[in-house]
């Protein structure tokens, strides 16, 4: 029997006179996006001109006709001007000047009300959350469009609809888009909004970083859209040297906003890392920790470790592309080896970055739909951690058929086959927790079986591409296509749609309408797999990747995955429909705790309290206490007074608090 | 009803019938992974792709055959457990209770962890074996390849003997040609190789990275610039093959191919002695540079000195044509 | 949130995700399109396709690119594209004006001609007024690398058609060169004229072609800018049925 906690009540907050709520000025006069916009065109125009003062007398900026410095100076003091228009630098000033910066509005009770507070610098966790749930279902949108125009170009190997060049731009824009702005596709959302209050604190350790992890996506984002006006970049999102130097303006753009994406991934890491470690409130043992938290907590790790190479990648390519230094071009004592090496050394545990927090949503979707506790936490836990550190250690099998030496590939057959070995952890707890349950085929509960379902795919195509006489064949076809199509939007994907049908009603005390949801669930099931299985079978039978020609007798199968695939853009296109519907028009109210779950950020109001929690809760349980008769609930959170006292340090005032 | 509240006789009644349940379950997954095998192996595995044109095509075909079957258990072992947990412990309609409390189960851990290390090892135990016995799988070993091809390694190539024969691919923006050393290094678009023989391809690039991959062929090496990367294969069968860009060169990368055919070796060798022939009395040869493993473009000791004294050029401009070239405006 | 201000959030997002769309498809649908085919059609027989590769270009974003133009067969004028469509199964005789300066080939294999009738091409060099230098030159190897005569290649693949594109020589490429674009003969710049035929093929399609030689200044290896763009040095040969 489940004891359950009522949800508190959201109590009103001090709110000041004036219509927006702060009793200041109206939202036009006061920073935000608009300013950021501003700023951001006037830093571009500066930035190109000093580019074009610094570079344009370069002799081949007269024979190719594009001058990369004043692109990428533009683009740079295009993202300061963004950023100072949105007052990211404002109590960076009020430091300068030895004044104090001021606290965050919600702890003084001065929270904005209506939509204005979406579009400015905020330093609430749960406004940064939503920001960035928006921002990823319109960048995920974007890539997806630009995915159902590649399978347009791939209906016939003889008839084409656009240009080659036009089709690499169309190809790299939607793998730039998906690998690069969806790595924070469930983090942002959903770890930012309730990383905090599944551990028990009122808020992050770096709001400023945070906020600026976020504002950094949009600026990627329409720098890496940029490009298409430039004529695209032709090298796919690996960006492989040296044809990236060679190429047009375009992919100076691709560079830039990686780089830019990855500096918001090491900020946002950062963040969550010190957060987990130090805000963690009293009783909220490791051991306690929600499973969801713990999959944060190893990505960002991985980000912090692993993005800065990128960071590096890339500006080292800017450079060869725009000083003319020679890092990746082997006539002139450079190396494309080289490139290739930094950029799969985080290219692997991105793609584990991208995958971890699926596993971690879905450890918490199954537990409460299962109703039962989740089977081998510990082995969970070692599960996500063994990837983690285990995914620096596998780089090497996307390059065994690259030229390098030979001599190391038993090694990275070995250690990426282990990887199979924490992997297949995730798999043994499912499995435990539904022996014996009272499993609740609900919306998430579905996604969360599409997830393992597609995961299981997805990770055995892993192991077949990791054995290196197996690879000979499958690397760089269409086989390596369909096995990250499987774990990336087979597994996170799923499980981000899972986490948005779960939490949406805690964010905005609304359900996402149950009919539409259903429809969405099986149209996207049923589609995704018509689409990308027989793309194994199409690699298998000779189709290398990011081809707009392909031999005759694969026509058919390429026409049944296009034709596929735009069902599948139509199921998205349902969710899309919902979602929006749901927000705005039908709002079908949920109870505080529609799930009946135990984690605590069930047991907050809906939605929660600006400050989080009114007091510092004691945790007195873990969250998977299901079934367990007379189970103590998860958290006590009105404490008495005096409990807390000394020991802790108040939460709000100071710099540090 | 959570299993504390079932009085004991139905708790022991109930244990039983779930160790039933389980046996049976174990049963049917044995049997569906053994029939998954057996159709593998007797209808998947002889029109498996690559094929079995060549050696090294068919050890990977025996290879992803072999991996299919260590593969299939374990899918069919998950989808079987699911789909039997999904209709036996679903919730009813209007059960609002809660599950059994099952926290772990160390023999069930030790088992799995077991289970899956016992197949990893094997696995790469098998991968590793399969990589070192035919001579690399195929795959670009780089300069210094490590496990190679026996085959003398001859000026000229005769049939009949043991000797290998060696093949230069060189992938440019946007076309493959290649190179026959032991033929006075003659070039061709077409890559012709005799049956029957240990072939030796060195890959290299004369711009950006490419990728040779000739899948009925069996063989993938990347084509970098300035690197050599060697792959080693035999064929065993005759007939066409295509030679398709396994990297993404630019535009053109999706329709970078190239014909190819396996022949009879006599059949070869009159091809290769004829085309040598006619490059030789056309003067092509003697246009083309030295046969060398790689190739740098930027440098080109035959420039007539026409070239050099008037139009002061000392290269192709590999690099970014230089401000005092007269040629470029 | 009040019912009207939802519906207005609701009509802006739509209308903002229209537009980007709209907005995108048009640019693909016009950038692809503003590329004029140009249809050559058979008299007697025979198609004559005429080309010309210039060392610079009319355009305003990019005038230093190299780039070939196609004659227009009734109205001759010069037009920038590279897209032309011959009847099937026809003899094709092709004539390619070199205006372009001479470059060393980087595989000097591509300087022998493949594919043609004969397996030869015709060459003749005139100098910047217009003067025939010597008479023509029948030949089956260009040798870039031992005397400075090729500017360009035409070559296409699938066709196994590989052409090296004759250019005015060493002496007279130094600053001989036609500065106004597209060139003609009386532009005042050195030039050299190639012909050469081959049966198109039975089978209908888009045939790729391109140029093999670095030719894209300012890019790495010489491949990039104009080497990997439609309408400059890359371009299609449409077959049509007759």
């Amino acid at each position: 029997m489940a004891i359950e906690t009522q949800p508190e009540r959201a109590e009103p907050t001090g709110r000041g006179p004036g219509p927006a709520g702060t009793g200041e000025r109206p939202w036009w006069l006061r920073m935000g996006a608009h300013t950021g916009v501003i700023g951001a065109v006037a830093g571009y125009f500066l930035g190109h001109w000093l580019g074009n003062f610094l570079g344009g007398d370069f002799a081949r900026s007269a024979l190719a006709n594009q001058n990369n410095v004043a692109i990428v100076l533009g683009y740079a003091f295009a993202v300061i001007g963004w950023l100072a228009g949105l007052g990211v630098f404002n109590d960076l000033f009020l430091l300068m000047q030895g004044k104090p910066i001021p606290e965050e509005p919600r702890f003084l009770g001065k929270e904005d009300s209506g939509l204005a507070k979406f579009f400015r610098f905020t330093l609430d966790h749960k406004v940064v959350g939503i920001q960035y749930l928006f921002g990823m279902v319109t960048y995920f949108l974007t890539g997806g469009l630009f995915a159902m125009a590649i399978r347009t170009e791939l209906l016939s190997p003889s008839y084409h609809i656009i240009g080659p060049e036009q089709y690499l731009m169309v190809v790299g824009e939607h793998g730039t888009m998906m690998m690069m702005m969806m790595s924070s596709v469930v983090l942002g959302p959903f770890g930012q909004y309730f990383g905090p209050l599944m551990i028990g604190s009122k808020r992050v350790a770096f709001p400023r970083l945070e906020a600026l992890g976020f504002w950094l996506t949009p600026a990627a984002y329409v720098i890496l859209l940029s490009a298409v006006l430039f004529g695209g970049f032709p090298t796919g999102w690996t960006g492989y040297e040296p044809l990236a130097t060679q190429a047009t303006s375009g992919m100076d753009a691709y560079f830039f906003a990686f780089g830019l994406m990855g500096i918001s991934m090491i900020l946002a890491g950062f963040n969550m890392i010190v957060t987990i470690i130090n805000y963690r409130a009293p009783g909220m043992r490791w051991s306690r920790l929600p499973m969801f938290v713990w999959s944060m907590f190893t990505v960002s790790f991985l980000q912090v470790l692993a993005v800065p190479v990128l960071v590096g990648a890339c500006y080292m390519g800017l450079t060869d592309r725009t000083f003319q230094t020679a890092f990746f071009t082997n006539q002139l004592g450079g190396s494309s080896f080289l490139y290739q090496n930094l950029f799969w050394f985080f290219g692997h545990p991105e793609v584990y970055i991208l995958a971890l927090p699926g596993f971690g949503v879905i450890s918490e979707i199954i537990s409460v739909f299962c109703r039962k506790p989740l089977f081998g936490y510990k082995v969970s836990v070692a599960g996500m951690l063994g990837v983690g550190v285990l995914s620096f250690f596998v780089w090497q099998h996307h390059l065994f058929d690259s030229g390098i030496n030979p001599d190391m590939r038993p090694l990275f057959m070995l250690t990426t086959e282990l990887i199979s070995i924490p992997t297949g952890f995730i798999f043994l707890v499912a499995m435990g927790t539904f022996w014996k349950a009272r499993i609740r085929f609900s919306i998430p509960m579905l996604f969360a079986l599409a997830f393992y379902f597609n995961f299981l795919i997805g990770g055995i195509s892993g192991v077949f591409l990791s054995d290196v006489p197996a690879d000979t064949t499958e690397h760089g076809s269409f086989f390596v296509m369909a096995h990250f199509h499987y774990t990336i939007m087979g597994g996170l994907i799923f499980a981000f749609m899972g986490g948005v049908y779960y939490w949406l009603p805690k964010m905005f005390g609304i359900k996402l309408n149950e009919t539409l949801g259903r429809i969405h669930f099986w149209t996207m099931f049923i589609f995704f797999n018509t689409t990308f299985l027989p793309l194994f079978a199409l690699g298998m039978l000779g189709m290398p990747r990011r081809v707009f020609t392909y031999a005759r007798n694969l026509e058919t199968l390429n026409d049944w995955v296009s034709i596929s695939a735009f069902l599948l853009g139509g199921s998205i296109l349902i969710f899309l429909i919902n979602f929006v519907m749901s927000m705005t028009f039908w709002r079908e109210r949920a109870a505080g705790n529609p799930w009946r779950a135990r984690s605590l950020e069930w047991q907050l109001s809906t939605p929660p309290p600006p400050e989080n929690f009114k007091r510092v809760p004691v945790i007195l349980a873990g969250p998977y206490d299901y079934g367990v008769p007379n189970a103590l609930p998860v958290a006590d959170l009105s404490p008495p007074p005096g409990v807390i006292g000394s020991a802790y340090a108040p939460v709000t005032g100071g710099l540090e608090g | 009803m959570s299993s504390a509240e079932i009085p004991a006789p139905d708790r022991q009644q109930a244990a039983e019938h779930d160790s039933r349940r389980t046996w049976w379950l174990i049963a049917a997954w044995l049997a569906l992974s053994l029939a998954a095998g057996l159709v593998i192996w007797f209808v998947w595995y002889p029109h498996l792709p690559p094929g079995d044109m060549t050696s090294s095509a068919r050890h990977q075909q025996f290879d992803i055959a072999v991996l299919a079957i260590s593969a299939a258990p374990v899918i069919l072992g998950v989808f079987l457990y699911f789909g039997y947990v999904l209709v036996v412990f679903r919730a009813r309609p209007g059960d609002d209770s809660d599950g059994t409390p099952i926290f772990g189960n160390v023999k069930v851990q030790a088992t799995w962890i077991i289970g899956t290390s016992a197949i990893v090892l094997w696995l790469f135990v098998f991968g590793t074996v399969e990589l070192i016995v035919p001579a690399g799988a195929g795959a670009g070993e780089g300069a210094s390849p490590i496990w190679k091809l026996p085959g003398a390694k001859t000026a000229s190539w005769t049939p009949g003997a043991d000797d290998m024969l060696q093949v230069q691919v060189i992938g440019q923006q946007w076309a493959w040609t290649y190179r026959y050393p032991q033929f006075g290094g003659m070039e061709s678009t077409v890559l012709d190789l005799p049956v029957n023989t240990p072939i030796t391809f060195h890959v290299t690039s004369l711009d950006v990275i490419h990728s040779f991959w000739a899948y009925l062929l069996g063989v993938k090496a990347d084509a970098n610039p300035l690197v050599d990367n060697v792959a080693y294969t035999m064929a065993r069968q005759t007939g066409p093959f295509t030679v398709r860009c396994n990297e993404l060169c630019g535009i053109w990368h999706g329709a970078m191919t190239s014909a190819g055919n396996v022949m009879s070796q006599t059949t070869f060798k009159l091809w290769a002695t004829a085309v040598q022939a006619r490059e030789k009395a056309d003067g092509v040869l003697a246009a083309l540079p030295a046969y060398a493993l790689t190739y740098d473009p930027t440098v080109i000791p035959q420039l007539g000195k026409d070239l050099v004294n008037v139009a002061g050029i000392t290269g192709a401009p590999g690099y970014y044509y230089g401000p005092g070239n007269p040629v470029t405006p | 949130m009040s019912v009207t201000a939802r519906a207005a959030v609701l009509i802006v997002a739509f209308l903002c995700v229209v537009g980007v769309v709209v907005f995108v498809a048009l640019y693909y649908i016009g950038s692809a399109s503003q590329l004029p085919t140009v249809a050559y059609k058979a008299s007697d027989g025979q198609v004559h396709v005429v080309l010309q590769e210039d060392p610079g270009n009319n355009s305003t974003t990019t005038p230093s690119w190299v780039t070939y133009y196609t004659q227009d067969p009734t109205t001759k004028q010069w037009l920038h594209t590279t897209l032309f469509s011959v009847p099937a199964d026809t003899r094709v005789d092709v004539t390619i004006y070199g205006y372009d300066g001479c470059t060393p080939l980087r595989n000097n294999y591509w300087g022998q001609v493949q594919g043609t009738l004969g397996r030869v091409v015709t060459v003749r060099q005139f100098d910047k007024n217009n003067h025939p230098l010597g008479s023509p030159v029948t030949t089956s190897l260009i040798n870039s690398w031992a005397h400075c005569s090729v500017g360009h290649t035409f070559a296409i693949p699938d066709l196994g058609i590989y052409v090296p594109v004759a250019s005015p020589n060493a002496q007279n490429s130094v600053n001989n060169l036609c500065g106004t674009f597209p060139c003609t003969p009386t532009s005042g710049g050195a030039y050299a004229v190639e012909t050469f035929s081959f049966i198109s093929p039975s089978k209908t399609g888009s045939y790729r072609w391109q140029c093999l030689i670095p030719c894209g200044g300012g890019f790495l290896n010489g491949n990039g800018g104009p080497m990997q763009t439609l309408g400059w040095m890359a371009g299609f040969m449409d077959v049509v049925a007759t």
